[in-house]
C-alpha cells in the first residue's frame, strides 16, 4: 500500500503509468491507490518526481 | 445534456492526439465524440511546450500567437564541464502555451463536428468476445455505456483505456523519464531565442535540464531523469537553479508542473478489433528529448483516417486496423526506433566520453545523429576516439 502526501503531489499521473498491476488511478488532483493490487514493489516511489509516494506496508488506502 | 448512445468513433481524452484525431474523424463525416476526464482541458500542463514548426505543417495547424508565445531559432547546448555551444537552425520552432493551445485544439474538433464532454471519465471497454464495441463512461450527468465502430485511445502516460481493453501499456519505469518543471519569470539569459539544454550524469542522469523561452525574461525551466533513481527530478533541478544564481538569483516562480515522459520504444502493437492507440498512451514520443505533441497528432490523423477507410468498408477487425500502425511505422515509427537506439548508445557514455564528443562533431551532425540520421558519418569523424566509434557501430547499425 503506498501513501500520497497531498501538499507535494502535482498529480502528474507518472505513477499511474509505471505502476506494474495497475493499482493506481488519478481523478483530477487526487491519486487512489487499490489496496487489493498493490504489491508494495516500491516502483511509483522511485519513479515520483516530486517524492511524494510512501510505500507502507500493510497500511491501508490512505492519501493523508 | 444528452450522451450519444451510439457513434462512429469515440476518442477518449482530449489531448493532442485526442483532439486532432476527433477533428479529423469529424471533418472526414464521421459521428465523433470526445471523452476527457479533466474539466479543464489543457490543465494542469505536463509539458515543456516545445513544438518545431514543421510539425504545425504536418499537422495542417493554423500557428497562432494566442498559444505560439516565442520563436526559437536554435539551441545553445552545455556539456557537462559547462563548455557552451550555439547551434543556430534554419527550422523554426516555438514555445508555445499549453492552456491555450491544448484548448484551441478542442475548439477546433468542435467547429468540424466533433461533440465533446468534459469532465467525463472513460473507465472501462466495452467488449464481445475479442473486438471492442465502445465505452463505459461517468460523466456529470450520469454513467452511461456508449457504442462505437472504433475507439481511439489517446488517453495519455496513463492509458487506462488500452489496458482494459488487454493491450498492456504499463511504462518499463527504466524506460520512461521523471520529469518536473518551473515556468519562471524575472530570469536573466542571453539568446532568449534559442533553447538551452544542460547535459551531464550529476546535473540530469540520463537527461537534460531545459531552459525554453517563453518571452525575453521568462522560460520553463524543468528537467527529466531517468524515472527510477534515489533523488527526485525535483532536487535535481532545485540543484541546478541553485547552482546559478546569475540566472535565477532574481527570479521567481508562476507556476509548477512535471510528468512521465515515455522515452522507450513505442507499443509494438497499439491496436486492436475496434480500437487503436496513439500518442503518448501508445509512448509514440521521441526517445531523446521527450518530445510528443507532433507525433501525438500525427498518429491521430492517421488513426481517424483509417477509422474512416475501416467504417466505409464495413469491416473494424484487427487485420483492417493494422492499416494505421504501418502507416505509422512507415511515416514516423521506423524514425523513433533508431532515434532510441540513439539513446541507448549516449545513455552508455561516461561525462568525460561526452566531452570528447563535443569536440570532435559538429553541432549540425549531432542534430542529425538525435534525429536519427547520418550514422555512418558520426561513426567515421569520431573513429579518432575507438572505443567510443566500436560502441557507436555496434549500437546504431
Ligand atoms: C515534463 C514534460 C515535458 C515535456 N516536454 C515536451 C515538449 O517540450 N514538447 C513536446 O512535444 N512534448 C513534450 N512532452 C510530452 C508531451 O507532453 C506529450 O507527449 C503529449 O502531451 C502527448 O499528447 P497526448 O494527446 O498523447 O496525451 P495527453 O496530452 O497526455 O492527453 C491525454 C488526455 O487524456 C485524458 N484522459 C486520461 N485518461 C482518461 C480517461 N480514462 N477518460 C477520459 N480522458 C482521459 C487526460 O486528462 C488528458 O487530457 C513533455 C512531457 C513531460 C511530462
Ligand atoms: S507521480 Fe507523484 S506527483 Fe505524480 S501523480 Fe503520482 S504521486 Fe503525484
Ligand atoms: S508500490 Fe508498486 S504496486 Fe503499489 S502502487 Fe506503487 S507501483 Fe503499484
Amino acid at each position: 500500500m503506498i501513501k500520497v502526501d497531498r501538499e507535494k503531489c502535482i498529480y502528474c499521473g507518472g505513477c499511474v503509468s509505471v505502476c506494474p498491476v495497475n493499482a493506481l488511478t488519478l481523478l483530477e488532483t487526487r491519486i487512489d491507490c487499490d489496496a487489493k493490487k498493490c504489491i508494495n514493489c516500491g516502483i511509483c516511489e522511485r519513479f515520483c518526481p516530486v517524492g511524494a509516494i510512501k510505500v507502507i506496508k500493510g497500511g491501508e488506502n490512505a492519501d493523508s | 445534456m444528452q450522451i450519444p448512445e451510439q457513434v462512429d468513433v469515440v476518442v477518449v481524452g482530449a489531448g493532442p492526439g485526442g483532439s486532432r484525431a476527433a477533428r479529423e474523424a469529424a471533418s472526414l463525416g464521421l459521428k465523433t465524440v470526445v471523452f476527457e476526464k479533466r474539466q479543464e482541458v489543457g490543465a494542469p500542463v505536463r509539458c515543456g511546450e516545445g513544438l518545431g514548426e514543421a510539425w504545425m505543417r504536418i499537422n495542417d495547424i493554423k500557428l497562432d500567437r494566442s498559444w505560439a508565445k516565442q520563436e526559437m531559432h536554435g539551441a545553445v547546448v552545455y556539456s557537462p564541464s559547462g563548455k557552451k555551444i550555439v547551434i543556430p537552425t534554419e527550422n523554426k520552432g516555438w514555445i508555445i502555451d499549453r492552456k491555450v493551445f491544448d484548448k484551441q485544439m478542442a475548439i477546433d474538433a468542435g467547429r468540424a463536428g466533433a461533440r465533446i464532454f468534459v469532465k467525463s471519465t472513460v473507465y472501462e471497454v466495452i467488449k464481445e468476445g475479442d473486438i471492442v464495441k465502445g465505452v463505459r463512461v461517468r460523466t456529470p450527468y450520469g454513467s452511461f455505456d456508449v457504442e462505437a465502430k472504433v475507439v481511439i485511445a489517446a488517453d495519455g502516460v496513463e492509458s487506462q483505456t488500452a489496458r482494459s481493453a488487454g493491450i498492456n501499456t504499463v511504462n518499463n519505469a527504466h524506460e520512461v523519464d521523471s520529469g518536473f518543471q518551473y515556468e519562471m519569470v524575472n530570469i536573466k539569459f542571453e539568446h532568449p531565442d534559442m533553447i538551452h539544454l544542460y547535459f551531464g550524469n550529476e546535473i540530469a542522469p540520463r537527461g537534460y535540464v531545459w531552459i525554453f523561452p517563453k518571452g525575453d525574461d521568462i522560460a520553463n525551466v524543468g528537467i527529466g531523469i531517468i524515472g527510477q533513481h534515489e533523488k527526485t527530478a525535483k532536487e535535481f533541478l532545485d540543484a541546478f537553479i541553485e547552482g546559478h544564481p546569475e540566472m535565477f538569483g532574481e527570479a521567481a516562480i508562476v507556476e509548477m508542473n512535471g510528468g512521465c515522459i515515455p522515452v522507450g520504444a513505442p507499443l509494438s502493437k497499439p491496436y486492436m478489433s475496434g480500437l487503436m492507440v496513439i500518442g503518448d498512451a501508445a509512448h509514440m514520443v521521441n526517445p531523446i528529448h521527450g518530445g510528443g505533441m507532433g507525433t501525438s497528432m500525427e498518429a491521430g490523423i492517421i488513426a481517424a483516417r483509417t477509422a474512416k477507410k475501416a467504417i466505409d468498408a464495413g469491416d473494424v477487425s484487427e487485420k483492417f486496423l493494422k492499416q494505421f500502425y504501418d502507416e505509422w511505422m512507415e511515416k514516423r515509427g521506423k524514425q523513433l526506433l533508431q532515434v532510441l537506439k540513439v539513446r541507448r548508445f549516449f545513455e552508455k557514455l561516461s561525462d568525460s566520453d561526452l566531452e570528447k564528443l563535443a569536440d570532435m562533431v559538429t553541432p549540425e551532425l549531432l542534430l542529425d545523429i538525435a534525429d536519427g540520421r547520418k550514422a555512418k558519418t558520426f561513426i567515421k569523424i569520431i573513429s579518432k576516439a575507438p572505443k567510443i566509434a566500436m560502441l557507436a557501430a555496434k549500437e546504431l547499425l
